[in-house]
């Protein structure tokens, strides 16, 4: 009875090996990412808070200048560890336009905490036409929306090098890693970027890990609570499938038997 | 009166005037099962858990979903972000189709090697195939309401099919489109769709439930239940073993849902739909990817539209396309190998099928295609003629029963 059990268990390896085998197929690997271990992988894995405040902090400083975070909302920045007090003067710090008021006006006032991220652009087109026709996209979801996630976010902001003498230049930058090498944004950290809060030395690297780390949290926000509930389910199922199989094999002892 | 004749009274009375309690006990608890199953036929209740999950997921889902094109991708993500356990219910709704598209493909094989399909089933074959189609198109219509860029590209490429048929071809695409254009108006008819079918797909359920019990399930055997002593009552010892693969496939749809939950989809799905920029490969969910190696293994496109939706109605004539007068492929000795080569088949057109049409994939695609049609139009029929069964068992306690008394000699 095991050995069925267990050929059904391979079944299922196979299939879900298969699927990675189709998907990656799929996906176009082309080439190396860098091998980075970060904070939030594994199955216990946190967000390194300190790790994440400092990409904010890059975020604000450098990337908000072209890219928005529209899915985020100030009240949010609770998880990283912000007191409500820090929140508001992070959020009064940006102006949002409101309205109409009682007089049927339009009117500029200090963003609030329940304020979703400002958008750097008034609307799309002012995007496009203010960077040759590209929109920068915005980065809630830019983990999500990339082969590889996170992987994939660190490469490629380590990955602008010199152009090879065989790739015409005219269009952007190039990057190792970026589809195609070709990418409309410049580089955007070198280091010493930012002079951090907290006193870190503000390396390339350190930087790049550090707005990932935060680019990793938005999103995928839900990731501690999903992890931590996740193991308490598991742990749950896996004790109850062995109930239910001793159960099992109690209830048909008498068939198998052949006294029933 | 204690309160236990109270209650049985009760039964009583409401069972006298509507018999749900004696049907119940007819269909669940007393109904005489063969005593021979084995896992594989687990996955038939497996499939109803699923179904009840998607829509008591889905229902909820629904009560937060903004199902117009400019609000869609925003409410996925404020369902994400801010309804309480919004990423708990998405993501269990997301997985739950490839899950449920799992266990019925498996159900289906199964069905395929033990000849399931094979006289006095084949009504309750076709409601499962009719309930694989409903899925589909539950599932495609499904997938276009995030309106990323995978919803949106997939919904354009797929209602573009329709194209394909001739003269009236262009005019069926706008009807389906409500426009010219993929936009507001088909989100909104697919939205309505998408929660409608989930209850036709109940509607075949309880039909394909109620054709299996009129004649019982069948076996591993594939021989007819003789009497008594060949069946068990389904209740406690289906229920059972049916619960214990409930838990063991939530263990792996939980460690999905809670440590890879995107695993199964596209990344391009978390970018908002863009008219203007085409993805550099369109592929459809994992599930669609066979008949999506079948539509594109074929070089003109009424003829590979015409083969994807052969290859799924070919299954409506296998009850007479097998002719061999044997059900379970244990007893068919030819037949047993040949099935195997069509699970391979499948994995191969699934693999093509999430390839780009290139190179060395078109052929393998085109060899797939040609030999999936040939297993089923040429290779069944012919076989069911040609091939000697071995020597059916007389009875399935006798050959029960006979198996545990040499196990026991042989470990003795």
């Amino acid at each position: 009875m095991f050995s069925k059990f267990f050929i059904r268990f391979l079944f299922y390896i196979f299939s879900i090996y298969f699927l990675y085998i189709s998907l990656s197929f799929s996906a176009g690997k082309s080439f190396e990412l860098y091998d980075i271990k970060f904070s939030f992988d594994g199955i216990f894995g946190t967000f390194d808070k300190p790790s994440a405040r400092r990409g904010l902090q890059i975020y604000r400083e450098v990337c908000s200048g072209c890219h928005g975070l529209k899915f985020i909302a100030y009240r949010n920045l609770t998880s990283l560890g912000y007191s409500r007090e820090e929140i508001k003067n992070i959020a009064s710090e940006y102006e949002i336009e409101d309205g109409p008021n009682s007089e049927g006006e339009m009117y500029l006032r200090p963003a609030v905490s329940s304020d979703n991220f400002i958008d750097p652009y008034a609307n799309i087109n002012m995007a496009k036409f203010m960077n040759n026709g590209a929109a920068p996209p915005d980065l809630s979801l830019i983990v999500k929306a990339r082969n590889y996630g996170s992987k994939y976010v660190y490469s490629l902001l380590m990955g602008y090098k010199d152009i090879p003498d065989n790739f015409d230049s005219l269009n952007g930058y190039y990057n190792k890693f970026y589809p195609g090498h070709i990418i409309a944004m410049p580089q955007p950290l070198y280091g010493d970027d930012v002079e951090y809060l907290d006193g870190t030395i503000s390396s390339l690297e350190q930087e790049v890990i550090d707005i990932t780390t935060f680019l990793t949290w938005t999103s995928h926000p839900e990731m501690v609570d999903r992890k931590k509930m996740g193991f308490k389910v598991l742990v749950f199922l896996i004790f109850m499938t062995g109930l239910l199989f001793l159960s099992y094999k109690k209830i048909w002892k008498p068939v198998k038997d052949g006294s029933i | 009166m204690t309160k236990k004749e109270i209650g049985s009274r009760l039964i009583d009375w409401i069972d006298y005037r509507l018999p749900i309690f004696s049907s119940i006990k007819h269909s669940l608890v007393d109904y005489p099962t063969p005593r021979n199953l084995n896992y594989w036929w687990n996955f038939g209740s497996l499939a109803g858990f699923f179904l009840v999950l998607q829509i008591i997921t889905g229902v909820v889902l629904a009560m937060h979903y903004n199902p117009s094109a400019e609000g869609a991708f925003a409410s996925i993500e404020h369902i994400m972000r801010n309804v309480n356990y919004g990423w708990l219910i998405r993501y269990a709704h997301m997985n739950g189709a490839s899950f449920f598209f799992i266990v019925v493909y498996i159900h289906i094989f199964r069905g395929l090697y033990y000849g399931s399909y094979k006289s006095p089933r084949e009504l309750l074959w076709w409601f499962g195939l009719i309930i694989l189609l409903l899925m589909m198109a539950t599932a495609f219509m499904g997938y276009v309401l995030p309106w990323g860029q995978m919803s949106f590209w997939a919904a354009t490429v797929i209602t573009n099919l329709f194209s394909a048929i001739p003269v009236i071809g262009d005019g069926i695409v706008n009807w389906l489109l409500g426009g010219f254009a993929v936009d507001d108006a088909l989100l909104k008819r697919f939205y309505a769709l998408h929660y409608l079918f989930p209850f036709l797909i109940v509607g075949f359920v309880i039909l394909h439930i109620s054709a299996l019990h009129t004649h019982g399930s069948n076996n591993p055997l594939g021989i007819d239940s003789g009497g008594p002593q060949d069946s068990i009552s389904f209740h406690p010892y289906y229920t059972i073993k049916d619960l214990f693969g409930l838990s063991f496939v939530l263990t792996i749809f939980f460690l999905v849902v809670f440590y890879a939950p995107d695993y199964l989809g596209h990344p391009d799905n978390y970018i908002p739909a863009d008219s203007l920029k085409t993805p550099a490969h369109i592929v459809p969910e994992w599930y669609f990817l066979p008949f999506y190696g079948i539509l594109r293994a074929i070089p003109d496109k009424l003829g590979g539209v015409v083969a994807m939706v052969s290859a799924i109605f070919v299954l409506f004539l296998l009850p007479w396309l097998d002719t061999s007068k044997v059900k379970s492929a244990t007893f068919r000795p030819i037949y047993k190998k040949i099935y195997w080569l069509l699970v391979v088949d499948v994995v191969v057109l699934t693999w093509v099928g999430g390839n780009p049409p290139e190179g060395y994939f078109i052929l393998i695609g085109r060899i797939a295609t040609i030999y999936y049609f040939s297993h089923i139009l040429i290779l069944m029929p012919i076989i069911g003629f040609l091939e000697k069964p071995k020597k059916l068992p007389s009875s399935i306690a006798g050959t029960v029963l006979k198996q545990k008394r040499e196990n026991v000699d042989n470990n003795v």
